[in-house]
């Protein structure tokens, strides 16, 4: 029984819900819902499974932050969403690779998606500075920030991981580490 | 207040662990400090991306967990149905297919250009076209000599003229009627009367279909002939009647009798009248009369197996030909006697009389 739920492809509304309270099932069942049209469309313009990949999970990505912010409207279907998304980052992956003849073979209708998928460019951009910073930053830095920043543990962790005989120290260290940090991600272009 | 203290107090602030006190005492100082107000800004940001930061690599971590359950070569080859090979080749290999084809397509047309094949064809094209109707001609001429075996009575002596035929006056202002395979392809024409005089002359006029040339003297020693004796007869002639002919052939003054033995030519030609009478080669162009004195017609050849048989065109066609002539070809009145002073005349009196009025055609 319900193996047989998890079979048939899940609602647009339950998915939504599903991102909205982290169920883990529902992603899943999304994700595995709707990757073999995306598979289709990417190997029939010239891509690979790895490019499917690829574009896949950022159009998931996209998908999840919108519906989290609250934004996300069920004003079309998810499926055409998707697939959108999907077209959209393609078509300017191929115009990077320089191997984009002009048009993409589509076999799905789509929506005009361009400043979502600007929006989430520009994140990504933030995002790879940020990782960018972090490894220029070094140990024992990085793991205390993304410790404390990321994975929200407490100060107290912290010390006696690092063994730092007192939180002072300890937050100390941090703000040090934490100024650094934004230089190194201010510095980048 | 050092950088770091900083940094906690505005931590502290946001992360809402300040008392009410110490609260409106920092908010105070934000309004104050411009500098502050925009730490605590840039601080909010900067926290909130390292925490987007987290969350993205947590969520990234979760998709590729998923993927990683998913059979993504057995879902392709299901998916994918395999387009058949041609359309595959042309899709991984278009550019190279279509080089290939443009240098090919190059390679032709330089190669055409270069043995001249392009730039030839047509002419080519046309003067074989050309040649297979001179082919067709001369077989024709073959065909047609074949059958005919005969020969236009036009001798090959070679001085002092190249061929030699005799004319006769249409008019008395020197326009002279001859055959026109005497005068074909000839540089100049002299005629010359049975007085032995010469005068130059030229063609004014052929009708090589009917065999016939008109000819004037524009000779300035010249003079006028006077009435032509002889009139032209516009009508066929009977068969049987007598018919007599005055030429140069040999150069010689020669008549010669016969009568008109068909009415109808060479294999039905009615342009010609059959002629039993003795003609030699000279005698074309000469003219050919009745007992009356009417001009019937003009020599124009023999069939040699046949004893007998000459052949003279009719005098209608002549007369046709006359009225043909280009009003500009004609610098002086052809004026066609009407009047027959031969009549009644006996023979010898007919030829002492015609003699001035026949030339021999001599052609250089």
């Amino acid at each position: 029984m319900n193996k047989d739920i998890k079979a048939s492809a899940p609602t647009d509304s339950e998915i939504v819900l599903g991102i909205l309270n982290n169920s883990e099932i529902v992603l899943k069942r999304l994700y595995t819902t709707y990757f073999p049209m995306i598979l289709q469309l990417i190997i029939n313009n010239n891509g690979s499974e790895d490019d499917a990949k690829d574009i896949y999970q950022e159009a998931i990505i996209v998908l999840y932050n919108k519906v989290k912010s609250g934004e996300f409207e069920l004003s079309s279907k998810l499926k055409t969403y998707i697939y959108s998304v999907c077209r959209r980052l393609w078509l300017k992956k191929l115009s990077h690779m320089n191997r984009y003849g002009g048009d993409i073979r589509d076999f799905e209708e789509y929506l005009p998606v361009d400043d979502e998928v600007e929006k989430h460019n520009d994140r990504d951009i933030q995002f790879n500075k940020m990782e960018a910073a972090l490894q220029l930053l070094g140990e024992p830095c990085k793991t205390i920030m993304e410790d404390f920043y990321i994975n929200n543990r407490s100060m107290q962790e912290i010390c006696e991981r690092f063994g730092y005989t007192n939180a002072d120290n300890a937050k100390t260290q941090k703000y040090k580490c934490l100024q650094r940090l934004k230089k190194l991600f201010f510095q980048q272009k | 207040m050092s950088e770091n203290q900083l940094l906690e107090t505005i931590e502290r602030y946001l992360n809402g662990e300040m008392t009410a006190e110490e609260r409106n005492q920092f908010e105070l100082l934000r309004k104050k400090d411009a500098n502050v107000d925009s730490k605590v800004i840039e601080h909010k940001l900067f926290i909130g991306l390292i925490k987007q930061y987290g969350e993205r690599i947590e969520l990234e971590k979760r998709l590729d967990a998923i993927h990683s359950e998913i059979d993504v070569d057995a879902l392709k080859e299901e998916l994918l149905i395999k387009p058949n090979w041609v359309v595959s080749m042309w899709r991984h290999h278009h550019s190279k297919i279509s080089v290939a084809a443009s240098i090919a397509i190059f390679a032709i047309l330089s190669t055409l250009f270069f043995t001249g094949k392009l730039n030839n064809q047509d002419s080519n094209f046309v003067l074989l076209k050309d040649q297979i109707k001179r082919v067709e001609d001369k077989t024709k001429k073959i065909e047609r000599t074949i059958n005919n075996n005969r020969t236009p009575l036009k001798p090959r002596i070679s001085s002092p003229g190249k061929y030699r035929g005799t004319g006769f006056a249409l008019s008395s202002n020197g326009y002279i009627a001859t055959d026109y395979h005497v005068i074909d392809g000839a540089d100049s024409i002299y005629v010359q009367n049975a007085a032995g005089e010469s005068f130059h002359a030229k063609v004014i006029y052929t009708e090589p279909v009917y065999d016939l040339a008109i000819l004037q003297i524009n000779d300035p020693a010249f003079k006028d002939l006077g009435n032509v004796p002889y009139n032209f007869k516009k009508s066929i002639s009977d068969l049987g009647e007598n018919a007599y002919t005055f030429g140069y052939p040999g150069g010689e003054e020669v008549y010669n009798l016969g009568s008109v033995s068909a009415i109808n030519g060479h294999s039905g030609d009615t342009t010609e009248y059959q002629v039993s009478i003795p003609v030699n080669p000279g005698n074309s162009g000469g003219p050919l009369l009745d007992d009356k004195g009417n001009l019937i017609g003009i020599i124009s050849g023999k069939q040699p197996d046949i004893a007998g048989a000459a052949f003279a065109k009719k005098s209608t066609y002549l007369l046709k030909a006359i009225q043909n002539i280009p009003a500009d070809s004609l610098n002086k009145s052809l004026t066609i006697s009407t009047k027959n002073t031969l009549i009644g005349l006996s023979r010898p009196q007919q030829l002492k009389k015609l003699k001035n009025y026949v030339f021999m055609v001599k052609a250089y």
